[in-house]
């Protein structure tokens, strides 16, 4: 499999994804805002769409799409305080809304593979943008990892212990866009979320601190990418389905071993 | 004399048309543990929140060791002890170590693993609420008293000069009450740390409290309990009508 250029070029682009998508999908899960990838990722596919019509290179005007998609949800939760999913729900339509009118506006042919993720159509440019912003994501992750804790653990707290919860909370917005964005080309608009928050509901299944719930996410994260790409290439399936299925797999593995040793505790 | 910690004046503020504090003004000197009372709805909560500057007032101003609360940087020397500290996320995948060392690493501008004076400091302040063995526990898995233990020994961790506590006695049984008591005596007197504490139980609270800020429709009335009965506050507060029941449990 790794004798194929572009099976090395996936499996390094789908390390990566494997580690930046659960890791944050974490802090969104736990700040009980995991549906924010769906959102993002219906906001990215209308940039893609964007920019087959413009013959600008789609990763880029997705990126852009969702990074103002990101900041408007931001906006608009402030605008309805007690109602934040609403927020969601306004930029999901407005993203589904936008793709449907540029996907039929033609020459958008490629669409198909910005929606279910494509392993013959990553590029060197995926690759090195891939590679680069999850260099970013990781170092933010790294810097703010205190800060980020306390805001996902205790906002109102956070804000007491002098940290600026505004600029974080836009920085983080951005990051989750980026990551929406650059994992489009290899699981999918449809499927990113999921691999947002499928590891992470695996891990909090089992973990005993917060650093070892992030270590758990990250590595279901990169056996669902390893895993689902193996699978995709050999029985010729859409990479985003074969991982997502993978993710869901582990999940329910976890589920079912907890379930038998909870049973042998209680029968002893 | 004694430094005024806290200095409420002219404040006012407003849920939208409903305006729920009219003009307070009150202050809060060191060392005092001030009990603040009220009926439901009373704005008790929204005033704490507007001295942290958590809420913005319609009018008047607030400091806080002196600096007014828009210019207050020095977050370290007050601590916060909200009312969903017992009902936290019990799924939280957070242990206990990890709550308390994030708040003393957040005073910290560089990025630093937690070394052995960190972890000491963690180790003292669970000695203080008598919750040492509960440190690598997941704070989900603990009661509602422990885990309002694990929010005092968090802002504990810094040293704080002041505490607020938003209603920590809600659904806390008897004996509990005695020992959360026992610890407020504590940190007053041997730690000199100023408390402030929303309540509803007027008799036990009058026991405890050198002072009582009493709130009804809109105002706050200030006590100093040397100079009144608990009688007093209560019809100042539900009315004329009102008398207290004495009974033992």
């Amino acid at each position: 499999m790794l004798y194929y250029e572009f099976m090395q070029r996936s499996l390094i682009m789908g390390i990566m994804i494997g580690l930046i998508a659960p890791t944050i999908g974490y802090f969104l899960v736990l700040r009980r805002q995991a549906v924010i990838g769906d959102t993002l990722s219906h906001v990215a596919l209308s940039g893609a769409a964007f920019g087959m019509l413009t013959n600008i290179y789609p990763v880029y005007t997705g990126i852009i799409f969702s990074i103002i998609a990101a900041l408007g949800i931001e906006g608009l939760r402030k605008k309805y305080e007690n109602y934040a999913e609403l927020s969601l729900a306004i930029i999901l339509s407005t993203g589904v809304g936008l793709a449907s009118i540029l996907i039929s506006l033609g020459n958008t042919q490629g669409v198909l593979s910005y929606l279910f993720g494509s392993l013959a159509l990553i590029s060197n440019q995926d690759l090195i943008l891939v590679i680069g912003i999850g260099i970013i994501i990781f170092t933010t992750i790294i810097l703010f990892y205190r800060d980020l804790f306390y805001i996902t653990f205790d906002e109102e707290g956070a804000h007491l212990a002098g940290i600026s919860s505004k600029f974080l909370n836009h920085y983080f917005s951005i990051l989750v866009a980026l990551t929406v964005a650059i994992s489009m080309r290899i699981v999918g608009v449809l499927l990113i979320s999921s691999l947002m928050v499928l590891p992470v509901a695996t891990s909090l299944l089992i973990a005993n601190s917060f650093k070892s719930g992030l270590i758990y996410s990250n590595s279901f994260g990169i056996i669902s990418v390893i895993l689902g790409l193996i699978l995709s290439f050999y029985f010729d399936l859409a990479p985003g389905g074969t991982i997502v299925l993978t993710a869901l797999a582990i999940l329910l593995l976890v589920i079912i071993t907890g379930s038998i040793k909870n049973k042998i505790q209680k029968a002893n | 004399m004694k430094e005024k910690v806290v200095i409420v004046e002219n404040l006012s503020f407003s849920y939208g048309k409903n305006k729920v504090l009219d003009d307070i003004n009150l202050y809060i000197e060191e060392g005092d543990f001030v009990g603040i009372i009220g009926p439901n709805g009373s704005a008790k909560s929204t005033l704490i929140r507007l001295i942290l500057g958590l809420l913005k007032p319609d009018r008047g101003t607030i400091k806080l060791f002196n600096r007014p609360i828009d210019e207050f940087k020095d977050f370290h020397k007050i601590g916060y002890i909200p009312q969903y500290a017992r009902d936290f996320n019990p799924m939280f995948p957070a242990t206990v170590e990890e709550v308390i060392g994030a708040n003393i690493q957040s005073m910290k501008k560089s990025f630093k693993r937690m070394g052995k004076e960190e972890k000491d400091k963690i180790d003292q302040v669970l000695k203080i609420v008598e919750i040492e063995d509960l440190k690598k526990q997941k704070i989900g898995n603990l009661s509602g008293g422990q885990k309002q233990r694990v929010f005092i020994a968090r802002a504990l961790v810094n040293n704080p000069r002041i505490l607020f506590m938003d209603e920590p006695l809600v659904g806390v049984d008897l004996e509990s009450q005695n020992r959360f008591y026992k610890l407020m005596d504590r940190l007053n007197k041997e730690h000199n740390i100023t408390l402030v504490m929303i309540s509803h139980d007027i008799g036990v609270i009058y026991d405890k409290v050198n002072r009582i800020i009493c709130m009804s429709k809109g105002k706050a009335y200030g006590h100093d309990l040397n100079k009144c009965q608990p009688i007093d506050i209560v019809r100042e507060i539900y009315g004329e009508n009102m008398n207290l029941l004495f009974h033992d449990h």
